[in-house]
């Protein structure tokens, strides 16, 4: 036991062990689990329970009651662009999230190295200040880590950690030019108002260079897809960073520090590191890399109309579609091989609903002989980036967006 | 009669109360299962450690030590032992 702080820890030991209480039942369905689901990850486990049991969120995959962890059916992804925010995924670190939020008490506090401390009141937030709109993908920085190989420990996603909105709120360089930006600093960090439980354990908090947070498009969003924020998807204000991983688009947000010492939390340090090389990409058990922190989204594309493992008419058009996303940037086109990558065909794109959000494509195929195919499908970004044929490996399960394969069977 | 522009209906935020499920889910009966219960469902629930691929006791030795180094688990250091048994018993490479 820890010898800093000692009594505090002994105390919260014994108010944990209080919580856990009497053993309980053998492993057992919940009475609110309303069905399962296999998810396809090599290896399993893959079964999921689907709950329907969190305020304000229709049927979710559970991969964790608490804190939460809440994976978006994928075939939510085939109905629009835009997900619904009572299935949008949810994730979160620390188990001490409010449940009772007063919009007239809460405010957002923005200090340190500024002109002036502020500290706003919703009202401020909504109707003093412009207000922007603007669509945005949100990932979490591991989604699909669960179809890693070989396979890493974390949270265990299939496709679905990830949803477009678009978001409604003020841009984060008008909040910091209220409070003035005084010269030398460096880093804005963000907090929010959940807590871990044992109180010594470190607060999630994330932060970004001064320029990109003064950049104008980083905004505090108080609406995703028109209405106001779910509790568990950071009610009333989060951080929204186009085309940069969700780790960053703190939820519940109530504090922005401006910083002249690069942020050192471990949330900034230590979590959320990637390798510095291309894909974020080593070998299984590699030393000595340099870490960096995770930042920009790639490019991705995903069939949502047929699932793995569907039968179609061979010699006969098959309609397949399904979303992309450039990543920090617009999609240029998503293209089509059903040879495995020897030949491609362009897909048609859906409209253009901005660069950061989900884009829908569509195209008629046709298998030319009975026979089971791979199909690849493949996104390359306005940038000119084009989604891997190879997966990448890292031990923290991140940034995966190898082309995905669907196999299907012309009969 | 002159044209009336009808004001745009402002958006405005209600407040929120709401409860989040608890789980009664518990780490399965077996040797150490009493240690990985009393020290770890206290911070979180036990579905995302169950399901976990298999992994290496230096793995899960790995992650328990993260839990206590990064998160402040207070798990006390007799228990560790039992704890990464446990985990590699139930979800270990073979």
């Amino acid at each position: 036991m820890a010898e800093n702080g000692a009594l505090r820890s002994m105390v919260t030991r014994r108010r944990l062990l209080a919580v856990v209480g009497a053993a309980g039942a053998a492993l057992s369905k919940p009475a609110w689990a309303q069905g399962m689901v296999d998810l396809p990850l090599p290896g399993g486990p893959g079964t999921r329970e689907i709950t329907t049991a969190f305020p304000q969120k229709g049927p979710m995959i559970l991969q964790r009651t608490r804190p939460p962890l809440l994976e978006t059916p994928f075939e939510v992804f085939d109905k629009g662009v835009f997900t619904p925010n009572d299935q949008f995924y949810v994730r979160w670190h620390w188990a001490l999230v409010p449940t009772e939020i007063d919009i007239d008490k809460f405010s957002l506090s923005v200090r340190g190295h500024v002109n002036k401390t502020l500290s706003l009141s919703l009202n401020d937030v909504l109707h003093g200040l412009p207000s922007v709109q603007l669509s945005a993908v949100n990932q979490c920085s591991g989604n699909s880590r669960g179809f890693f190989q070989p396979r890493v420990s974390g949270g265990e996603w299939a496709n679905g950690a990830m949803g477009n909105a678009l978001w409604t709120g003020v841009r984060l360089k008008d909040v910091l030019d209220k409070a003035g930006v005084k010269p030398g600093a460096v880093q804005v960090r963000f907090k929010g108002l959940d807590e871990p439980v044992v109180a010594d354990a470190p607060h999630f908090m994330k932060s970004l260079d001064i320029d990109h947070a003064r950049d104008g498009e980083v905004m505090i969003a108080y609406a995703m897809n028109g209405e106001q924020l779910p509790l568990v998807n950071g009610f009333p204000l989060r951080l929204v960073v186009p085309g940069w991983y969700a780790t960053y688009w703190v939820k519940m947000l109530n504090d922005i520090e401006v910083l002249e010492q690069p942020d050192t939390n471990y949330w900034t340090k230590v979590a959320y590191t990637i390798p510095d090389t291309p894909h974020a990409s080593i070998k299984p058990g590699e030393t000595g890399v340099k870490m960096i922190p995770i930042n920009r989204m790639v490019p991705r594309s995903f069939v949502t109309n047929v699932t793995s493992g569907s039968r179609v008419t061979a010699a006969a058009p098959t309609t397949l579609r399904g979303i992309a996303f450039g990543g920090n940037c617009g999609v240029a086109s998503v293209d089509l091989s059903i040879d495995r990558g020897q030949s491609w065909h362009q897909t048609q794109l859906g409209k253009d609903e901005g660069k950061y959000g989900f884009r829908q494509w569509q195209t008629r195929m046709t298998l030319p002989a009975p026979g089971e195919y791979s199909v690849l499908i493949r996104c390359t970004n306005s940038n000119g980036m084009a989604q891997p044929d190879t997966p990448n490996w890292n031990p923290a399960g991140f940034m995966r967006n190898v082309m995905e394969s669907i196999d299907i069977i012309a009969v | 009669m002159p044209l009336v522009a009808r004001a745009a209906t402002p958006f405005e935020l209600k407040s929120v109360k709401a409860n989040l499920p608890e789980s009664d889910r518990m780490f399965p009966a077996g040797q150490g299962s009493d240690a990985i219960n009393n020290n770890c469902l206290a911070c979180h629930s036990a579905g995302m450690v169950l399901n976990q691929p298999v992994l290496s006791k230096q793995a899960w030795t790995a992650e328990v030590n993260k839990m206590i180094n990064n998160y402040k688990a207070p798990i006390a250091p007799e228990d560790v032992g039992t704890i990464v048994e446990y985990l590699t018993t139930l979800k270990g490479a073979k």
